[in-house]
């Protein structure tokens, strides 16, 4: 399971060495070069970047354009920042991650371990979700949550992105436990544990993994989400919505270090999850593939 | 009317019928061996009778009272499992309690109980180990704790040591053996090797494509195989089963059987109501170990035939010589002591236990019974 810690196959010498080092430097800067003109603008006054400097470090260093993302940038017509916008996101993604992984892997446990005919094709339907693109189910979705009476509410966005994560997270949890033995089931059955005592005491104990990498997968697909939030945000919308609210504004000046320290706040918590839990990503994709 | 009795059980998925007609009564405190290759059927059987696959037609009833539909927990079984199925995010301790506490147990009782089985199977320093931190052989004795410690009415054992290598294998046989002689438990047990069939069992029954081909003590499937099957599956090396014809003479039957040459030899037949079959074809089933020197001839045999044939090739096996020669038109195996003195090629007298031999008629494959 361990990819990272085998040994390589192929012995390099120095020269080639430092060849390859070179060239993943190279492209390393390439892919930094980004986060460093948007952390660095963040950080000056508006005059330095429209004084046209834009790739110099800050002359004078200042956390005004991150306050006032914060707390009190124009976002359409209220001076409020993102901050009630990053709550409603937060409102949003928890509620929906816990419930779509909590329900993918019930999905993957009773497709693996309580098999019943037509299974299989339960299986496929519900892989639908992973390709129907969300364009497609834009009305039917904004009538049903009419009807539901969750039109514009944040309710109404954890039922959707639920809905559509439970493809994904089933998919994941079905394969995982698919290479589950069988038998332990069968054994704690014998022991006299039911459905869900045998779910939470012999299968989610070893999910760990598999947990991490629907939790991180439905996180960042939940919290970038911006078509949804937008259609079906409301008066409730979530943090790409207001962000582009902040960025896309045709009136006054364009607060370019605004802009920058907003849209980082808008990827910090995915940035967040993916260095807390990134490793144990890499290694539950992998579970499964490889034996032991 | 048995502890545990198997009536009329079939099992079909969709139109297949995997499992046919099976008949046992298990007797209390009886070791039932179910032996046969892969895909027999023994398996179906045995998870039938956990609950872990449903019964098409038949019935199975423990103690009387009939389990068709009874949930596998509440039927008062346990059942080791071939991959020991251990859980492996418990401890040892926590593994053979589950069961008591999912019955909710008293936690005082289950501590006792969990002594007593730990101080029976000599795991009682492993008890707060992960399954994972344990060799093969203690993993086998934690699953034989989880399923002691429930005091069923019948253990199920589901080729319990195919996983274990070969030594440990035979330790283990002589403990399951033991564990039996002491608890006096009733057993049905699941297995491809025939070794363990025989030396475990006070009954054995031999399943092949979903029938059970025969159910006897170890000593009648071995000396009284009821059909070729039985007879080539049971015994290693495997009985030869050789053309031979029927000839009478002085009102005793006859095998003939070609040697080497081509040239016919008579064996005398212990059977005497081979008469109606003067002149025809049987098959001749003698055991390895029947045709010997002529000094290793079991001396209490009423019937010892002495046969001339060309030796194939000897292979030593330390305790015995195996030694290979053609008859019937068939390559079989005879089985002489060690010291024997036999070269291939040569032209070698060897001596035959006839009263030990079987005739099975060669349409049916079945036994012609004495």
């Amino acid at each position: 399971m361990a990819v990272a810690e085998q040994d390589t196959a192929i012995r390099t010498g120095t020269g080639t060495r430092i060849f390859i080092y070179g060239i993943l430097l190279v492209f390393a800067l390439f892919y930094l070069l980004p986060l460093f003109v948007m952390v660095a603008n963040s950080l000056k006054p508006l005059a330095e970047i429209t004084g046209g400097n834009m790739m110099a470090l800050p002359e004078s260093w200042t956390i005004e354009p991150w306050k006032q993302a914060w707390s009190s940038a124009q976002i359409g017509v209220e001076p409020t920042g993102l901050k009630p916008y990053f709550l409603n996101s937060i409102l949003m993604v928890v509620p929906a991650v816990a419930i779509s992984t909590i329900l993918g892997a019930l999905n993957g446990y009773v497709l693996t371990k309580w098999t019943f005919k037509g299974d299989t094709i339960i299986f496929g339907l519900l892989l639908f979700s992973c390709f129907i693109p969300f364009q497609i189910v834009l009305i039917p979705m904004a009538s049903v949550l009419g009807k539901l009476g969750l039109a514009g509410s944040i309710p109404g966005l954890v039922l959707v992105h639920v809905v559509y994560g439970i493809g994904f997270s089933t998919l994941y949890f079905r394969n995982y436990y698919a290479v589950f033995p069988t038998e332990l089931v069968r054994a704690a059955m014998i022991d006299g544990a039911g459905f869900f005592r045998i779910f939470w005491r012999i299968m989610l104990p070893v999910s760990g993994p598999i947990t991490v990498v629907c939790v991180i997968w439905q996180f960042t697909n939940i919290w970038n989400d911006f078509l949804f939030g937008a259609s079906f945000g409301g008066q409730s919308q979530p943090m790409t919505v207001a962000l582009n609210n902040l960025v896309q504004s045709s009136t006054g000046v364009k607060e370019y270090n605004v802009h920058f320290a907003g849209a980082i706040l808008a990827a910090l918590p995915t940035l967040l999850v993916y260095i807390v839990a990134g490793r144990y990503f890499v290694r539950g994709l992998m579970a499964g593939s490889v034996k032991g | 009317m048995g502890f545990l009795d198997i009536q009329n059980v079939t099992k079909s998925y969709g139109q297949v019928e995997v499992l046919h007609q099976v008949d046992i009564a298990v007797e209390e405190g009886e070791f039932l061996v179910l032996v046969g290759p892969s895909g027999c059927g023994k398996s179906t059987l045995l998870n039938m009778i956990a609950g872990l696959e449903t019964i098409t037609s038949g019935e199975i009833s423990i103690k009387g009272r009939v389990m068709n539909g009874v949930h596998p927990s509440k039927r008062n079984i346990a059942m080791v499992f071939q991959s020991y199925a251990l859980y492996p995010n418990m401890s040892v301790a926590q593994n053979i309690t589950f069961g008591m506490e999912m019955h909710n147990v008293p936690k005082e009782d289950q501590q006792t109980a969990l002594q007593d089985v730990a101080k029976l199977l000599q795991i009682e320093n492993l008890l707060d180990r992960k399954p994972g931190q344990l060799s093969g052989g203690q993993r086998q004795r934690v699953a034989m704790g989880r399923a002691l410690v429930r005091d069923p009415d019948v253990f199920l054992f589901d080729e319990p040591l195919s996983n274990l290598d070969a030594k440990l294998r035979v330790d283990m046989r002589t403990e399951i053996k033991k564990l039996h002689e002491k608890l006096k438990t009733t057993i049905v047990y699941v297995t491809h090797d025939q070794i363990e069939a025989m030396t475990l069992s006070t009954r054995i029954a031999v399943m092949y494509q979903g029938y059970v081909q025969q159910l006897g003590t170890p000593k009648e499937i071995y000396d009284s195989p009821a059909n070729v099957y039985v007879a080539t599956f049971m015994g290693s090396p495997a009985m030869n089963v050789v053309p031979a014809k029927i000839a009478m003479q002085d009102g005793t039957p006859h095998a003939l059987v070609k040697i080497h040459d081509g040239s016919e030899q008579m064996l005398r037949l212990e059977q005497n109501n081979l008469s109606e079959w003067d002149g025809k074809d049987i098959l001749l089933g003698i055991r390895p170990e029947s045709i010997t020197d002529p000094d290793g001839a079991d001396r209490n045999s009423s019937n010892i035939v002495s046969l001339t044939n060309r030796i194939g090739v000897t292979e030593p096996a330390g305790a015995d010589t195996y030694v290979t020669m053609e008859l019937g038109g068939k390559e079989i195996i005879a089985r002489m002591r060690a010291d024997a003195n036999v070269q291939s090629g040569d032209i070698f007298q060897f001596a035959v236990n006839m009263e030990k031999a079987v005739a099975f008629d060669p349409a049916t494959e079945m036994r012609i019974k004495p």
